[in-house]
Order: C-alpha cells, then structure tokens, then sequence
C-alpha cells in the first residue's frame, strides 16, 4: 500500500500570477518555488536566514523564504527576483548592478536585486550607510560590496530622477 | 616586448554577456538542474572527529520503500600513491578520496561515512538516520601544537615526512630553503628583530553551497553536472575516486556560486555517481551549510616566526621564517608555498625559510585565493613594519629600499622579468589617502603582497556564424567575469564589435582539455588561447582574401575588422557569410600550457579606528593599488581587488574556525562564522597599475589571488597605531582586543 503523501495545496499570487502548488506542510516557500514552480532565481544558500540569497518580496515586505513556510503564503502575494523585469525591461537596479559590474559570481545577486528593490521602495534616496545596512542581510563574498552600494545608489537617483 | 602596443577595445568596460541571466534569475547554478526521475543523495557524516569504524549496516536503510541504493568507503577505489592533476591543484589520490568518504577511519568530525539515494530529499534524510554505523572513539587534536607535542593521539602510522625516520607522528611535511649564507648575514645586521605571529584556519564561504547532479547509462557513461572551478578535473578526480574510465565521463559546469580555491575539488560528485550507478536513475546531491564549514577543506592555520636582519640605514641584510601550518586530517601540501615564497617581495640574498604541515582532526585544508601566502605574509609584512618603526623609517620608504625589482632572485633562484612592485610602492607613497592625515583616534597599516600567478592548460574554439558573429567556446567556469574578457580580447583581434561575441563555458566533452579557475590564471593563459584562436581566424580569413584577389597572403593585412590589399577590401562579415564557397566553416581551435606567467604584486593602506571600550575595530578608509599587467576589463579587476581585500579584512578581524575539545566545529554557519557584511566597510578604493606582461601578447599577468595577502598585515599594523598595543595573532576579534587593552 502506498503510504499517503499529506501534501497540501496552496493558492498564492506569485510575481503578479495566480498560482497553485502542493507542498508538504514542513516545506519551506524558498523549496517550492524552486522545485515545485521552476523559480531558481531564488538561491539557498544557507536555509537559516543569514545569507539572503533566497530574499523575496511577501506582501511586499522582504524576507528570507527559506525562513517562510510554503502553506504561509495562502492567499498571499509574493515576488521572486523572475518577477522584477518589466517584461523586455530591466529595473533600474539590475540596469545598474550590470553596469557599475556589480556581481561577480552573480549568486547572490537575486537576492540583492530584491532587497535593493525593496530599500528604494522604502527609502527613493538612501544614503551610503542608509543601504549599507539595509543590505548588510545580503552575504557577498566575491565584491567586496563596493560596486554593489554604488549601483543601488546610482539606481536610486535614476529612479528619482524618472519620478521627477 | 608585447605583440600589441595598442588596443581598442580591450580596458573598456562593457556589461558582462552573462549578466543579465544574472540579475533575473534565469542562470543555472549547481543546484539548479534537475535530471528526469532523478533521486536524491544524502551523506551520513561521522558525529565523532577522530575514530575507527567497526561495522556499517545499511539494510534497515535499503528495506525503506523508495530507497534505491546506499554506499559506503568500499564502493570507491583504495588509493595507492597515485597522483592528480598537476599545479596549484595537484594531490595525491589518497588525500583525495577520504575528503569524498572514509575508508575504515574517520580523522574528522562530519567526514562521509555513507550515502543513500531514495525518491525525496526528505526520505533520502530519512533513510541517512537508519544507516547503522559503530564506532571506536579514539582522542582527537585539532591544535597544531598539541599535534606536535609528546603523547598526541596519531592521525596517520603510515606516513613518515621526507628526512624524518620511520615514527609515528603528526608532521605531514618539512621543507627547508636557504640562500647564501642567513647566519653570517645576521651576524653582519646592526638592527635584528624576531616574533612570531598566527592567524586561524577560516573558510572560503562561497555562497552557494557544493551541488550536482549525474546520470550513469546503462552503457556506463556518465554525465555530471556540478559547480567546480574546473570540470576537466572534476572528470579527472571523479574518474579517480569513482574508479571509471575518464574518456566515459562527461562534466558539464554549472554557473559558480563561488568558490575562491574551494571548488578545485570533488566531494559530492563521486558519490552522485556511484550512487547513480547502483540505482540505475540519476542523482541530485546538494551540500547543507553546515556540512560546507565541516568537511569541505577550509585554508589552513597558520604559526609564523620571523627573524629580519638590517643595517641602521635601513638595508635588509638576512631573514629568517619558519611557517609551522595546519594540514587538517590529510597532506593539503600547504607548507612549500611559505618556504619558497615567503620573502618573494624582499631583495635578499642570504635567507632561510622553512615551511613545516602538521596532521589534525579536521578537515582537509584546501586552496583559499594565494594559498598559504596570507598566512606567512602576516607575519613577514608585519615584522617588516616592525623593523621599520625600529629603524626610524617610514614603513613605504623602508620598502621601496628593500623591494625586488626585475633581475633580482627570488627564493626559487628565478630572476624576476618585469614586475610592478615599485610602481605600486610609488603610486602608494604619492596616494592622497596616504598623504593625508590619520584622524583622531585611528590608526594607519601598509602591506604589500606577492602572488606567483599560474599557467597552465587552457583550450579556446572560436566558431564563425554566417553573419558574422563568433562563439568563443573555453573550458574554464567563469567566477568572476571571465566570459566578458574573453570576450573582449576574441573581439580585439578580430576587429569585430563586442556584442558580435558570445563567450561560453563548455562541458568536457566540446573543447580541450583547461585546468581549474585558480591560481590567476583564467585570463592569462585561457585569454592567451582565444587570442590565439582568433589570430589563426584572421590568418585563414586573409588567406582567403588573397586567394580570392589573387595575391600572396603575405601581403594582405587586416585591420578594422577585414582584409585589406590595396584597393580591395572584405570584411570579416562578408568572409564569414562566403565561408562555405571560399574553403568551408571557420573554425579555430588553440590549447597551449602557459609559460608567459608573470607573479603579480600588490600595496594596500588601510585607516582603522579600533573602539576602546567595545574592542570593534572599524575599516573607516581602505586603498588597494596592484599590477594587473594589462586590465582587460577594468570593472572585473577592481572587482578582484575590492573583493580580495574585503576577504582579507574578514579573516584578519573575524573569521575563525573554533573547534570544541572534542574536534566539533562549534560556529558552522554564517551566523556564528561571521563573513563581512556591507555595513562593516567602507568603499575599497583602487588604483590599477599597468605593467605589462612581456610574456604575454595582451601583457596580462594575473590579477585574481594577490588582494587578500596584505590585508592581515596591514589592519594589524592599523590597529596597533590606533590603540599603541601590539597584537600578533589574529583575528582582532572584540574580545581578543578588550583582553589585550586591558594588559591581558
């Protein structure tokens, strides 16, 4: 006899999307959207919340979706870093990462994007220490995170410069 | 002399042809591929550091339903004295395959002890519990001195270092260099200064944890799928351990979550394959976190003396360094890049360097950026500052008295060709960050750094497209934006623009055979191979021109992007798009082993400010100036550096393995082992100095490794200005500080 799976079905709007998934009920949101819906842009680098590659958007809010429960996000909104293009066109933020050569290995760069995206929606004109650390839960270990802090700020005056 | 003097598009800064997978997400990493009814690998670990296994038994694990295969150490090959790979990566097969699973005895804590492959991750984890394992716990030791010491439990009674006669003991291997004569030479010194200085074993802490995925046919080939900074060596090594034949394997390299010397190796890969075979179905295997910090090979610790020897007016006369390293539980051969290169910035002509690795209950040190060097440079570098203080001297003066410039011997005897350590010691000096004043409070550290840039194997094909544009196809993973170099130097020779180049990493099996990403060596030697490949394109291309003119060949050039004769002109386009009526498909194949190698140097300034009362010492201005030779892309070699130092500032103020005394790691995490974060630093300032390469034809020496050698040096000389006490044992962690302020 087959033993039961006890999988639970989750609805979710994901990166603009509706979506429904199974999942089992200890499954964390960072392993569904990677096996169940093919959304690799979100990486695991830790699963404890210390490295934030795997940084989401929930509700809006950022958080480490390997620290969020798949059957949390029920009825809930989520953006993974697949959603922050505008189809052809990039945010300013990965226009800029691109261009100050803001990455190296690039795998924590998702992450970045979606806490970089977050800190402009919250604050449109940071200061160095002001994104320093709102992104000091974003582990880079090849940048050293100078080119980093550069494009977010340049992104920054870009995206006012837009709203002006 | 290089063969080009000028260039047009090489030092420009073009975005990277890999990032935009990057910044949306769609890069495929090792975790990141899944195979159709692929099953899942779980390592069971040993929960003891230092002991001999009794018995496994797997069948409780095998009776689960949905487990479809365990293995154990007995389903890898037994090693003898077979040896891999060769340069920076060269090991023995014995040393090799206890890092992938014990055989018998386990020397760490976590080492592999087994593995089963089942339907889910979770039942695979679940089966890993019901794997029966006993154990004979033996005492294990994990310091280098008590290693050494009288009575210290034996990790190894079947190896003896060179010279030493057949005892048990825990010294891995002892190597000794002298040139001319150091005790004489002392004895000539007015001034002479000896301390000894340590730093701790710390971690490359890559981001993404190891991570593949293999499928083995019923035919028994193989196809591997993995992050690694080389697949020809993962498809070497796995070879190897695995006991296939290598021609059967095919390796694929995923995009690199990092690596920095870490992912020169193999631990999962053998097992995912072995595993797959027995099962018949492929396997996923991803490393937990913890597991990277426990049995992956961190970068050794390291107990440096120095003795110097100087005349009043500041001539350094004799050194003596003796580098007493951390091996880990098998021979990581840490100790001879101290004993020949230590002093590799000093004009000396009588010195001594010893290099001595010692057997404990931890992992296996493995290559860390410049392996070993950041060690014994602490130790030379701040001796050197200490002599300098000695001897009245501003601690650059006293360098720019003492570097080695071309036509000076190193350690190894090899004269320097052109090198850049003086240029770099002068654009310090004259650097407004060190013209301007310390503040209040802090303090100030200068460091140089050597790093002997490797060569070795490298493979390009470039493939023409009818209309035009060019695949350049190379073996070598890209870490830190290589593709976009590679890019840019195909483009320089052929004239074409830059988005006309589509660089790409290619599994095993579709160019030939390159060495690892490491040892600096990516853009030199597999640039080398793409410069060349492009100028056989341009040679053909020619040849065809005056075929069809008529003419020699020799009398047709190219420039702009076609072949010129007079008034005739056909463009690399037109070449490409006639290719099929003028002599067929334009494809161009370069492998070489690399002999331009040119060592790279480099001097960093660092401003400290240490907090008296908490002991957290703040990075508050930092400067890099280094040789690059020639920067190809500029972003990506202020990348490196930028990179390079913020790890060096990591390891000299934080990171430190800790082990309990029952050989557990007690902070494996990024939790507890705290790398730097963006709120800890300031902006890394660089200055790109360019030297050329004689040896190479874009004058490239290498930029990858030298960053993190003076940071350790520099930020404990920062601090010691800062708070007027003397620290030589790192990391300047809070506590070590407020012990150290208050007398202790």
């Amino acid at each position: 006899m087959n033993k039961p799976l006890n999988k639970m079905a989750v609805q979710a709007t994901i990166n603009g999307e509706s979506t429904a998934f199974l999942c089992s009920p200890g499954q964390v949101l960072a392993e569904v959207l990677r096996d169940e819906l093919d959304l690799i842009g979100t990486k695991i680098g830790c699963n404890t919340g210390d490295c934030g590659a795997c940084s989401v958007l929930l509700e809006g809010r950022l958080v480490c979706s390997c620290l969020v429960l798949a059957a949390e996000v029920e009825g809930k909104s989520v953006q993974t870093v697949e959603g922050v293009a505008d189809g052809g066109e990039l945010h300013p933020v990965q226009q800029k990462l691109l261009e100050h050569g803001g990455l190296q290995c690039g795998i924590c760069t998702p992450g970045v994007v979606i806490a970089a995206k977050a800190l402009l929606e919250h604050n449109p004109d940071p200061t160095e220490e002001q994104a320093r650390y709102w992104l000091a839960g974003n582990l880079c270990r090849c940048t050293g995170y100078d080119k980093i802090i550069r494009a977010v700020l340049d992104a920054a005056k870009t995206m006012r410069e837009e709203a002006a | 002399m290089n063969a080009y003097q000028e260039f047009k598009i090489i030092g420009s800064r073009p975005v990277r042809p890999d990032g935009l997978d990057k910044v949306t997400g769609r890069a495929r990493y090792g975790a990141d591929l899944n195979m159709q009814g692929q099953l899942y690998g779980h390592v069971v670990r040993s929960p003891h550091a230092h002991a001999v296994i009794q018995s496994i038994d797997c069948s409780k694990a095998l009776a689960i339903e949905g487990v479809l295969a365990v293995m154990t150490g007995d389903d890898l090959v037994k090693p003898g004295n077979e040896m891999l790979g060769s340069g920076e990566g060269a090991m023995a097969l014995k040393d090799v395959v206890p890092m992938v699973m014990s055989q018998g005895k386990v020397l760490f804590h976590s080492q592999a002890v087994a593995a089963v492959a089942a339907t889910t991750p979770a039942l695979a984890a679940e089966a890993a519990k019901a794997i029966e394992v006993t154990y004979q716990v033996l005492p294990a030791v994990t310091d280098i001195h008590a290693a050494l010491a009288d009575g210290a439990p034996i990790l190894h009674n079947d190896r003896f270092p060179d010279g030493y006669p057949e005892e048990p003991t825990n010294l891995a291997t002892h190597i000794s260099l002298t040139v001319g004569d150091p005790d004489a030479a002392f004895e000539k010194a007015e001034v002479v200064i000896e301390q000894t200085y340590s730093v701790p074993m710390c971690h490359q802490g890559y981001i993404e944890p190891h991570a593949c995925v293999a499928r083995v046919d019923a035919a028994g080939r193989v196809d591997l799928w993995c992050c690694t900074q080389g697949h020809f060596t993962v498809r070497q090594f796995t070879a190897a351990v695995a006991g296939i034949d290598l021609g059967k394997i095919k390796v694929t390299a995923s995009e690199i979550g990092g690596g920095f010397g870490g992912k020169t190796t193999v631990y999962l890969e053998p097992l995912a394959v072995v595993l797959s075979k027995k099962a018949g179905r492929p396997v996923k295997m991803v490393m937990d976190r913890g597991d990277v910090f426990r049995a992956t090979g961190p970068a050794p610790g390291a107990q440096t003396r120095v003795k110097l020897g100087a005349t009043r007016e500041g001539k350094l006369l004799a050194a003596e360094v003796d580098c007493l390293m951390d091996s880990g539980a098998y021979n990581g051969n840490p100790a001879g890049i101290p004993a020949f290169m230590a002093t590799a910035c000093y004009k000396l002509t009588d010195a001594r360097s010893t290099g001595r690795s010692v057997y404990t209950n931890k992992p296996k040190i493995h290559a860390y950026r410049a392996p070993s060097i950041p060690q014994v440079t602490l130790g030379v570098e701040l001796a050197m500052t200490e002599l300098a203080a000695e001897l009245g001297m501003d601690p650059i003066e006293f360098r720019l008295k003492n570097a080695v410039e071309e036509g000076d011997a190193n350690m190894m005897g090899a004269p320097y060709h052109r090198i850049g350590l003086r240029e770099c010691l002068e654009v310090a000096r004259n650097h407004a960050h060190y013209k301007s004043a310390v503040a209040e409070g802090a303090g100030r550290g200068v460091a140089m750094g050597y790093w002997i840039n490797a060569g070795m194997q490298s493979s390009a094909t470039i493939n023409v497209s009818s209309d035009g544009h060019v695949a350049v196809l190379t073996g070598s993973p890209d870490i830190g934006g290589s593709r976009a170099s590679m890019a840019l130097m195909a483009a320089e020779v052929l004239g074409i623009p830059f988005d006309h180049v589509h660089p790409q990493v290619v599994a095993t099996d579709s160019v030939g055979h390159t060495d690892v990403t490491g040892g600096s060596r990516t853009t030199l030697a597999t640039g080398q191979a793409v410069i060349q490949a492009a100028e056989s394109c341009v040679a053909e291309m020619c040849r065809r021109a005056a075929a069809q003119w008529g003419v020699e060949p020799g009398v047709v050039a190219w420039s702009q992007g076609a072949a010129h004769y007079g008034e005739h002109t056909l463009t690399f386009e037109e070449l490409a798009e006639r290719a099929g009526g003028m002599g067929g498909p334009l494809t161009f194949s370069s492998s070489l082993t690399a002999t331009s190698t040119s060592p790279g140097f480099a001097v960093h300034i660092c401003d400290a400010e240490v907090d008296k009362e908490t002991g957290r010492t703040t990075i508050t201005r930092y400067t890099t100036i280094q040789d690059a030779g020639k920067a190809i892309h500029p972003d990506y070699v202020e990348g490196q550096m930028q990179g390079g130092a913020v790890q060096g500032i990591g390891w000299a103020l934080n990171e430190e393995y800790l082990y309990n005394a029952d050989g557990v790691l007690e902070n494996p995490g990024f939790l507890d082992y705290r790398i730097p974060v963006a709120s800890d630093l300031p902006y890394i300032d660089t200055v790109i100095v360019e030297i050329p390469n004689p040896l190479h034809p874009f004058g490239v020496k290498g930029v990858g490794e030298v960053p993190i050698v003076p940071p350790m040096p520099a930020i404990a000389e920062a601090v010691y200005q800062s708070t007027g006490v003397r620290f030589r044992d790192l990391p300047l962690n809070p506590p070590k500080i407020v012990a150290g302020l208050a007398g202790g």
